[in-house]
């Protein structure tokens, strides 16, 4: 089990690098859906085969998607890449990865001094999972509906655009 | 004696009417008024002069108690009048010569604008004047005091409308501002030592606290002296005095010449007991008073305009009557004033007359044979330059400065060295003035007459040449009255000079000087050109026109240094520390406005690099 | 099981690198997509936690940032397309006049 960890680990880290160093959105997206599909694989190694599966369909299958329609309806082209490839200097990365690296340095010190592990791991079943989520936890699985209704609301609204002018409503 | 307060009292209601209401009142009632209450106080101070010689009151001093001025803890100075020997000999000379000048000043301000405002400052003057000596505490002295430095700004500085007055009144004023500082912290030292500023009180404590020649004396008496020295114009404040000239001439001739500079010889005299128990300082009034003579008799020598000869003449007779306040003649000095005051007023006055008769005319050089044109002004002049020379036996001013020469010579605080210079400025005072009289009286009449003086001119100049002459014979008398309130001199058992001795040498000093100033001017003018030609001549000369060059001093020591610090701080230093504040506020806000461009990635960062500091800082601190 | 611990470090490298690309990237598309590794990094993070202590709470968590995630990206996905037709680009830097 270890093993299939640490090989999809190593995949989503990679897959994640290189899809943020595309210039093509779609390429970059791509890239991402695999990373999203180790992930996935990960949570199934540590014993979390519903979140596992969720991941793959609505991470993978339902954002991304969102995702690569958009880069259609932008309809970027050629000259887009183009741009992107201006735009992105090697110079650009030093600071950020600096940060980046200092962000790693500290997490990596804070798990690994910290406490011994606990018990030894299980695999955490859909069934309850579902218990938890319908017993202490159902009044956030409330609010994520009506987060949902929210955001369903909000896309609607800023997607409509009046069909006489286009521009910022 | 009940209405000894009146003697002050109506010279200041004369000042507060004139000032308040005189410019709506016309010339004749403004005279009246201002003349009015001088004349008045001076009657009264003879009166009560009178009744103090036929019944002086017990333990020879009258205290008349006002009310209380100031009640603050121990201290509690109370308007207070204290009459004594001392105080009543003065008061009666000053309101009495004060009465002869506000009558001359009648004529000789006539037309001038300012009339009442003038009498306004004159009585304001003699009521400060008497307060100062009728005061029995030294807080309500220092009132007196600085009244008078204020009337003395006022007047010196009459015409205003010339900035030089102006000038001369401030300089006037800042430097006795000195010593009077000086005196305010000599009035600190002796409240904080004994306990009361009652001047009777304080001298019983001081001779029973202090021992002779202990510290706090010492420093109580030099401060006071410092205080005398500024009023008195002695050295090393005596610059303002030749310069208080450019007031009026009956101005010069009451405060500047009989009453105001001898402020501070009453001082000294009122507080014998401490300069007694500082004999250190009492040397140091000696040495003082010696060395200002002889300079003083030097510059006089040299200068061109009547007014300064008759300055430095003032400041050289004050040097004498310190001089005897340092030995220890107490009677002397103010027997000296008194006669000073007879003789100097009667120059001045008479200065005034020759001034107005020429025309405003200054300059002694363009003067000449005016015994013919003005023989009013010549008889004065003559009384009045014998007296001040010394004349044997016919002037006032033998006796007493003959007086002051032999006290010199004679006491056990003097010596030889004392007795020489001041015989010395018998000398050089017969020169100089007979230098005056020669050349404005003598000779050929350079400027032409055009105002006789008048009869209220005139009549004061002639009461104060006969007091002049006959105001000696009373010699022995006045000291003995004086003794009453000061102790006698103490005096050499053996060995000292005797008097008919002294009276020789000073009569020749004289008459040397009276040769000596005929033969210059009169007989071989070119000698005293040829003088002045010669290098060390000149260079002696230009010394002692220009006061020995005190003023130059001064000005290199005292006005360079701090015209050269407000030039040097005129930035307002304070200011700059202010505005590297409101720099830095505004170099901070440039800085931090980059951050503000809008840019989301820059935000991001932010929030990151935050995020970053804060995991940090928690997990190693 | 692997152990939660290399779970966490998982998490930990990915999220910091989702960061270091929403820094550099100006494609505002770019942006959103390092958001979304981000989000999924801490939700790893989740998973970690719960298989240590042994309990579902961990995958409850995920299941609510996925939840968040989805109203997030859709409501975003919106603005973009709006921001495109704006400023006729997808530089985000393009909108950072910052006047009213």
């Amino acid at each position: 089990m270890s093993l299939t960890f640490d090989i999809a680990g190593a995949i989503a880290v990679a897959a994640t690098v290189v899809s943020l160093t595309r210039v093509n959105a779609v390429h970059a997206l791509l890239y991402l859906i695999v990373s999203l599909l180790a992930i996935a694989v990960v949570f199934f190694t540590l014993g979390a085969p519903f979140v596992a599966a969720l991941e793959a369909i609505v991470y993978a299958g339902a954002i991304m998607v969102l995702f690569v329609f958009v880069v259609m309806l932008l309809n970027l082209g050629r000259e887009a890449v183009r741009e992107e490839r201006n735009l992105l200097e090697p110079s650009m990365w030093v600071g950020p990865s600096v940060l980046a690296a200092i962000l790693i340095a500290e997490l990596l010190y804070l798990e690994l001094t910290g406490a011994a592990g606990g018990g030894p791991s299980q695999m955490i079943s859909p069934r309850r999972v579902g218990i938890a989520l319908y017993g202490p936890y159902l009044l956030g699985v409330e609010m994520a509906s009506m987060l949902l209704l929210g955001g369903l609301v909000a896309a609607y609204h800023l997607g409509w655009r009046k069909p006489a002018r286009a521009g910022v409503r | 004696m009940q209405l000894l307060w009146l003697v002050p009292a109506l010279p200041f209601a004369g000042a507060v009417t004139l000032l308040l209401f005189g410019s709506s009142m016309r010339h004749k009632t403004v005279a009246m008024i201002g003349v009015g209450v001088v004349a008045a106080s001076a009657a009264l101070s003879l009166a009560i002069a009178a009744i103090f010689l036929a019944a002086p009151p017990p333990g020879g001093a009258y205290e008349q108690y006002l009310w209380l001025w100031i009640d603050v803890g121990r201290f509690r100075p109370a308007f207070a009048l204290y009459l004594d020997a001392l105080s009543l000999a003065m008061t009666v000379v000053v309101t009495f010569v004060a009465t002869l000048i506000h009558l001359y000043s009648v004529e000789f301000m006539a037309g001038e604008e300012g009339y009442s405002r003038f009498f306004g400052y004159m009585n304001l003057f003699v009521a400060s004047m008497v307060t100062l000596l009728l005061a029995n505490n030294l807080l309500l002295l220092f009132d007196g005091w600085e009244g008078v430095g204020l009337c003395s700004y006022l007047l010196i500085g009459f015409w205003y409308k010339d900035p030089a007055n102006g000038t001369a009144a401030q300089k006037a004023f800042i430097v006795t501002r000195v010593g009077d500082t000086a005196f305010t912290v000599g009035l600190f030292v002796l409240f904080e030592h004994l306990g009361t500023l009652h001047i009777q009180d304080l001298m019983r404590f001081a001779q029973e606290q202090w021992t002779v020649g202990s510290g706090v004396a010492v420093a109580a008496a030099a401060l006071l002296l410092g205080g005398a020295v500024g009023k008195s114009a002695q050295l090393p404040l005596q610059t303002w005095l030749p310069d208080a000239m450019a007031g009026p001439t009956p101005t010069s001739a009451l405060i500047h010449a009989a009453t105001m500079v001898t402020a501070g010889v009453y001082l000294i005299a009122r507080m014998h007991v401490l300069f007694t128990l500082a004999p250190q300082v009492q040397f140091a009034v000696a040495v003082i008073g010696t060395v200002t003579l002889l300079m003083a008799g030097f510059s006089a020598l040299t200068q061109t305009d009547i007014k300064r000869v008759l300055a430095y003449s003032t400041i050289s007779q004050i040097g004498y009557m310190f001089l005897a306040l340092g030995v220890g003649a107490w009677g002397a000095a103010i027997f000296h004033f008194m006669t000073h005051a007879f003789f100097k007023a009667l120059l001045f006055l008479a200065a005034g007359i020759v001034i107005e008769a020429l025309h405003h005319e200054h300059n002694i050089f363009r003067m000449g044979g005016l015994y013919r044109e003005l023989p009013i002004a010549f008889w004065a002049f003559l009384a009045g330059g014998c007296a001040l020379a010394g004349l044997p036996f016919i002037t006032a001013g033998f006796f007493s400065k003959d007086l002051i020469v032999w006290s010199a010579g004679a006491s056990t605080l003097g010596g030889r060295a004392f007795w020489v210079a001041s015989l010395f400025g018998v000398l050089l005072t017969s020169l100089y003035i007979f230098r005056l009289i020669f050349l404005v009286f003598f000779g050929d009449v350079r400027t032409p007459v055009s105002r006789r003086p008048g009869w209220a001119m005139a009549v004061p100049v002639v009461v104060l040449a006969v007091l002049s002459i006959i105001g000696g014979y009373d010699e022995k008398w006045f000291l003995g009255f004086l003794g009453h309130a000061l102790p006698p001199l103490s005096q050499l058992p053996a060995g000292a000079i005797a008097e008919t001795v002294t009276s020789a040498f000073a009569a020749g000093a004289l008459l040397l000087g009276i040769f000596a100033a005929w033969y210059v001017y009169m007989r071989k003018p070119a000698l005293a050109e040829a003088f002045a030609a010669n290098p060390v001549g000149g260079a002696l000369h230009r010394l002692w026109f220009s006061d020995w060059g005190m003023d130059w001093l001064y000005d290199r020591v005292f006005v360079r240094p701090v015209e050269w610090l407000t030039y040097a701080v005129r930035n307002d230093i304070i200011d700059t520390v202010f505005d590297w504040i409101t720099a830095l506020a505004a170099f901070t806000s440039r800085a931090l406005s980059v951050t503000e461009n809008g840019k989301l990635r820059w935000y991001a960062a932010g929030i990151a690099a935050g995020t970053v500091i804060f995991v940090a800082i928690a997990l190693f601190i | 099981m692997a152990p939660a611990r290399d779970g966490l470090v998982l998490a930990a490298l990915l999220f910091s690198f989702g960061l270091a690309g929403l820094l550099v990237r100006r494609n505002v598309l770019f942006i959103l997509m390092s958001i979304e590794v981000m989000l999924n990094a801490a939700g790893l993070a989740f998973i970690a936690a719960g298989e240590h202590w042994g309990q579902p709470d961990g995958q409850v968590a995920f299941l609510f940032i996925l939840a968040m995630a989805a109203a997030e990206v859709s409501v975003g996905l919106a603005l973009v397309l709006h921001l495109y037709h704006r400023y006729k680009s997808v530089d985000v830097d393009a909108a950072s006049r910052m006047k009213g």
